[in-house]
């Protein structure tokens, strides 16, 4: 009986304290409602609209998924359909005039290429996506590779020219 | 037995002939024509009323079937919410506007009614089942009318190609304004959820006509090699892969 109680006291300092690192830890973080208690209502994010003009965007690295330059409201993407690959599988870019999914979508995770779009690269949204003209959520410190050889190449000079 | 039955049928049918073309004993003329002329109203008034109850969106959705899967869909298209507030309900898209036409479809429907009281769709997975089926009748309806529906809105004659982004106007002002094409033949599933859609013209890359082969023995060779690779044994071709 002895033995068991003091479990009890045991789990319940164990309870307290991690009890209290989760208050503390709750005040950093800030939560989706921005400090408005639960029985107020929040005026929601303004939802921008997506671009809709077909031009192409420049790739800020190689390897970027390009952006979707227009609307793709009510597009399917399912096991029944997928509505990009409509206009930009192979056979359809002559009609569509859209660019054709490019040759690393046919690739299975094996390397080995297959003769249409391998089934991890179907669902099109989990890398490319539609832009809007609205401010950042969080600062971009993205710096392309061309801006940093420009400013090893002024370094460069600059270290010439200075003995 | 059956020779009896078609004699006492054949009896009753001219007795009651003789009873219609008898002139009228106790009636007068002015009940008859007034009488006649007012129950035609509210019988034709009733089917027409009755016909059009039929044709609202809330009569639709009065069966699960409907409520719970394609109205379901339907919610969160931009024909059910959108920036004006306009929207379409399922007979403006499933029932032609026109009177001799909507007969025609009602008349259609009554399958429907069949299938309502057999329970062709009465499950989801029934209702996911048949979904093919059903979007094909669809399609093919709307493919011989001319999406007549579609049309009731969106008229050809006042599109504005100039407001519509390059790649819509580019496919209206050609194939749709060649009439070689239809509204459905590009949009489909733009209501609702869309069935497996393998061997769609459109939508299967495979259902598109063969390239044309450069010459007659190219297109044997590709042929040959076909027919060899289909031909293969089990083994190898396990091996193959």
């Amino acid at each position: 009986m002895r033995g068991l109680c003091g479990l009890w006291l045991v789990a319940a300092v164990i309870g307290l304290a991690s009890l209290s690192t989760n208050v503390a830890q709750a005040q950093d973080v800030k939560d989706l409602r921005g400090g408005v208690p639960p029985t107020e209502e929040v005026a929601p994010p303004v939802i921008y609209k997506e671009i809709n003009d077909d031009k192409r965007r420049a790739r800020n690295y190689p390897e970027q998924p390009p952006v979707i330059p227009h609307n793709i409201r009510d597009y399917p993407v399912t096991l029944n359909a997928n509505k990009c690959l409509t206009c930009h599988t192979r056979e359809f870019t002559a009609q569509s005039q859209a660019p054709m999914i490019s040759i690393t979508h046919f690739m299975d995770r094996e390397g080995q290429t297959l003769a249409t779009v391998t089934p991890r690269r179907y669902f099109c949204t989990q890398c490319h996506v539609t832009q809007a003209e609205a401010p950042d959520l969080v600062e971009n410190q993205f710096v392309p590779i061309e801006e940093i050889l420009r400013a090893f190449k002024q370094d460069g000079e600059a270290g010439e020219q200075a003995p | 037995m059956i020779r009896r039955l078609v004699l006492w049928g054949w009896r009753r049918a001219n007795e009651i002939w003789f009873v219609l073309r008898k002139p009228s004993v106790h009636f007068s003329l002015g009940f008859l024509t007034i009488g006649g002329f007012l129950a035609g109203i509210i019988f034709w008034g009733g089917f027409n009323t009755a016909l059009e109850l039929t044709n609202t969106e809330a009569f639709c959705i009065s069966c699960h079937e409907m409520r719970d899967n394609v109205y379901e869909e339907l919610k969160t298209t931009i024909h059910f919410t959108n920036r004006s507030g306009v929207r379409a309900t399922c007979p403006d898209c499933h029932v032609p506007h026109k009177w001799t036409d909507k007969i025609a479809r009602k008349m259609q429907a009554s399958k429907e009614v069949w299938g309502k009281i057999f329970g062709t769709i009465n499950t989801r997975e029934k209702f996911v089942g048949l979904r093919r089926e059903l979007a094909e009748h669809e399609w093919k309806r709307l493919k011989a009318n001319d999406s007549l529906e579609c049309r009731n809105c969106h008229n050809f004659e006042y599109m504005d190609f100039t407001r519509q982004n390059a790649r819509a106007a580019a496919a209206h002002s050609t194939f749709l304004a060649a009439g070689e094409k239809t509204c459905i033949d590009c949009h489909k599933g733009i209501a609702h959820h869309l069935p497996d859609m393998q061997g769609v013209p459109g939508w299967d890359a495979s259902e598109l006509p063969p390239l044309e082969a450069p010459d007659d023995t190219a297109s044997d060779d590709i042929r040959r090699l076909g027919e060899a690779m289909r031909n293969l044994p089990p083994a190898v071709a396990v091996a193959a892969q």
